[in-house]
């Protein structure tokens, strides 16, 4: 319990340098002034989700090999949070697109796989929540999560050489190149306290899942012992 | 017993089945129409409009009834405890899919003999002279909608709220399937009709992909 408290004053500590570094150390962009700082968590939120997307998929894969339920449940805490920093990185996307861009969206290549990625995610876990067996529910949202990580690269493509054949209206200026020395060592300390929220929060909600299995087979066991040989224990007055 | 002949015998299952009644094709038949009378109410089909907006219409449509009519492919093997004896069958599981997959391109691909030429009519576009390239481009788009959505019945069966979830696990996979089967549609119906491809390899390369995922998973999908 004690790395767990440790984890939390570290990863809140580091938020809270990497908020003030974006806001104040990081220089100004020449064009798009103070609205620009908000990609250094935009892009955070976006590294980390696309890690936990990669680790529901590895997960996937490696609960079908072994058919260890832990797979199971650490595909779903990667994938609940890859799906809230996804959403954080959909909304900060449009807050900063619209000073900058003019619009909040476009059906740009990066724009439309993310929000198909947030959207085949939620779809892995409502059908998480409509599944009862629990490895029948681990090995057919699996297959799913196997799936729609397969989607990603051609829906990137096919958007990509869709836009191509249509002029577009807004051109997205590479990020990458060219970034300030300073503001590059500002994003490596956003995306590092993000990941340092984030694990701690993926523990836990593993833990959560393995103490849910663990609650369902003690009921289990509780109703199977009623229906054996025990009587069933009777609630008051019939 | 190889896994051509199973999947054979699979399919002649489902087709005797469904010629018995014809329900399923007879319903996605008529809820194409449908879709495709309301969409005309979106725009003025004129000619000109009909080839911009008619090739998104008449795959929205493909899709629509595809995730539709592929539910009961195996929701009726459950319903009726004969997936039991499918599982029990003494062939690979890949073979009982690939009937299955089979039948449903069967069905859709018949919906859409129906559908295609009505559309034509409906939205004043001329296919004379396309007729064996648009045929292409139907296969290639038709048969990624059923390897995707006969996977996706079989594990839709198995959970609650089974009708909707089927869609909605089926309609995003299938969004880079619209975008390449509508480009290549609408290019086929412009002026200058072109088989374009790009887009034809796209289609291909999406029904390889998860046509090998199937049969890498199928194992998976069809246990106890």
């Amino acid at each position: 319990m004690k790395s767990r408290t440790a984890m939390t004053v570290v990863a809140a500590v580091l938020i809270f340098f990497a908020g003030y570094a974006a806001l104040f150390i990081a220089p100004e962009e020449r064009t798009m002034h103070a609205v620009q700082r908000i990609f250094y968590f935009h892009l955070s939120a976006w590294i980390t989700s696309f890690t936990a997307f990669a680790t529901v998929f590895a997960a996937n894969i490696a609960y079908l090999t072994t058919r260890r339920l832990e797979w199971d449940w650490l595909g779903v805490a990667a994938a609940e949070l890859g799906v809230a920093c996804c959403t954080i990185g959909l909304i900060t996307g449009p807050l900063w697109a619209r000073p900058v861009w003019g619009i909040w969206w476009t059906w740009d290549a990066r724009l439309t796989t993310t929000f198909l990625l947030w959207l085949l995610y939620i779809s892995y876990l409502l059908l998480r929540g409509l599944l009862e067996d629990p490895q029948r529910r681990a090995a057919l949202s699996a297959v799913f999560g196997i799936f729609a990580f397969l989607d990603v690269p051609l829906v990137y493509v096919s958007n990509r050489l869709w836009r191509t054949q249509h002029p577009q209206p807004v051109i997205l200026g590479g990020e990458g190149s060219g970034l300030d020395p300073t503001m590059a060592k500002v994003l490596l300390l956003c995306v590092i306290s993000v990941f340092g929220i984030m694990i701690p929060v993926l523990v836990d909600r593993y833990r959560l899942e393995r103490l849910r299995h663990e609650v369902d087979q003690l009921r289990f066991e509780v109703e199977n012992r009623g229906t054996d040989s025990q009587p069933i224990p009777t609630k008051g007055r019939i | 017993m190889t896994t051509a002949r199973a999947a054979a015998i699979v399919l002649a299952k489902e087709l005797r089945l469904e010629f018995r009644t014809r329900e399923l094709l007879n319903l996605t038949v008529v809820f194409s129409l449908i879709v495709v009378v309301l969409f005309s109410y979106t725009f003025e089909p004129t000619a000109a409009e009909s080839r911009r907006y008619g090739p998104g219409l008449l795959w929205i449509a493909f899709l629509f009834a595809g995730s539709l009519m592929l539910h009961p492919s195996f929701a009726r093997e459950r319903l009726n405890d004969t997936l039991d004896a499918l599982r029990m069958a003494p062939v690979s599981s890949f073979a009982i899919l690939l009937g299955k997959m089979l039948a449903n391109l069967i069905f859709l691909s018949l919906s859409e003999v129906v559908l295609v030429p009505v559309f034509a009519v409906l939205y004043n576009i001329s296919l004379a002279g396309v007729v064996g390239r648009l045929i292409i481009v139907l296969i290639l788009g038709t048969s990624g909608v059923v390897i995707t959505g006969t996977v996706f019945s079989v594990i839709s069966a198995h959970a609650r709220m089974r009708e909707l979830l089927l869609p909605l696990l089926l309609l995003p996979i299938l969004a880079p399937l619209l975008i390449a089967a509508v480009e290549a549609t609408a290019l086929l119906l412009a002026e200058q009709p072109v088989l374009d491809p790009t887009w034809v390899a796209f289609l291909a390369g999406f029904d390889i992909v998860f046509l090998t995922a199937s049969w890498l998973l199928c194992d998976f999908l069809v246990e106890e």
